[in-house]
């Protein structure tokens, strides 16, 4: 049985570390340093945020709308928290460590394993986790170092590299008619702010369309 | 400012990931709370999309990047992987801009 996790979790782990060099590349060409690349995927580990951060910078956003950003993008990471908590009852630095890994993947992989128990669960949560760090720092530092040595990143396409990478995690959220309605929603009212809003700033006020639609709308 | 950046958002990061495990599960679970969890990375990740691939500064454009994110999603549309789909929008516009 913990075989099967293991190897679900590596192949996870494996998948989404790949993405580390998207980022890495990402990084280098929004003007971050190797260094600066490798010390968001090790501190902040939550890959959205991360390209939310060199996205929102490479544009010439500020600071405060790369920080905002990211940060409205790492409040799903809470709700994965609280669905982890009672399954991992952890305290002291194995918490600290739990937090630290808790994304997108490691809950994923450990919800999947519902029927199997809570050492299943445990298992898959803290291999995929740990997993994942290791790939997505070692690949971040391979993409940033390579897109160094590239060049223009312009000719090779790294400029299109970020929306698409952007897109590729959107991608699977579009599951229901109400994510694909929140998504026409935000490309468009996004859109039409680029011309007005500071850059960084289209991006972040549209998180009012899931605020309005979760706060406004009828209780569902 | 870049620096500045980077330690703000880890540190917010990291607190956001704790504040799950820590907080008693009664404070999240309101229904309204959930649903806007749940569209908020969508709406976000929507939003960047639009502004990497049809804002340059204060413009809006269709250029090389707008076609190569067309072309990512069409490659999403047939369940190409990650790696290929990024691949396949650099390569895209790369192409244009040798043009």
């Amino acid at each position: 049985m913990s075989r099967a996790i293991l190897r679900d979790s590596l192949s996870v782990a494996l998948t989404v570390g790949v993405y580390g060099i998207a980022f890495g590349a990402a990084a280098v060409e929004a003007d971050l340093s190797v260094l600066q690349a490798c010390v968001l995927s090790l501190l902040t580990f939550t890959g959205a945020s991360q390209f939310a951060v060199v996205g929102v910078l490479g544009a010439g956003g500020s600071a405060l709308s790369a920080i905002t950003a990211a940060s409205l993008l790492g409040v799903r990471n809470s709700f994965y928290g609280l669905r982890m908590a009672p399954i991992l009852q952890v305290r002291g630095a194995k918490r600290l460590a739990a937090a630290q890994i808790t994304i997108d993947e490691s809950t994923a992989v450990s919800v999947a394993q519902e029927d199997k128990g809570l050492d299943a669960m445990r298992l898959g949560f803290w291999a995929t986790g740990i997993g994942v760090y290791i790939f997505w720092n070692l690949f971040t530092f391979l993409g940033a170092l390579g897109a160094t040595a590239l060049g223009d990143p312009a000719a090779w396409g790294l400029d299109t590299a970020v929306p698409a990478a952007f897109l590729g995690l959107l991608w699977p959220r579009l599951i229901s008619k109400s994510a694909r309605v929140v998504t026409l929603l935000s490309i468009l009212m996004c859109t039409l702010l680029i011309p007005f809003a500071p850059a960084g700033v289209p991006v972040i006020a549209c998180a009012l369309i899931p605020f309005i639609f979760a706060f406004v709308g009828d209780r569902k | 400012m870049i620096w500045t950046a980077i330690i703000a958002t880890s540190f917010i990061a990291f607190m956001l990931k704790y504040l799950g495990q820590a907080v008693p599960a009664a404070w999240l679970e309101n229904a309204r709370i959930q649903k806007f969890a749940l569209y908020l990375p969508t709406a976000l990740l929507a939003a960047l999309v639009a502004v990497q691939s049809l804002g340059s500064e204060k413009n809006i454009v269709f250029d090389a990047r707008s076609i190569g994110v067309l072309v990512a999603a069409v490659a999403l549309f047939f369940k190409a992987p990650f790696p290929v789909v990024v691949l396949l929008a650099a390569l895209t516009s790369a192409g244009i801009h040798q043009l």
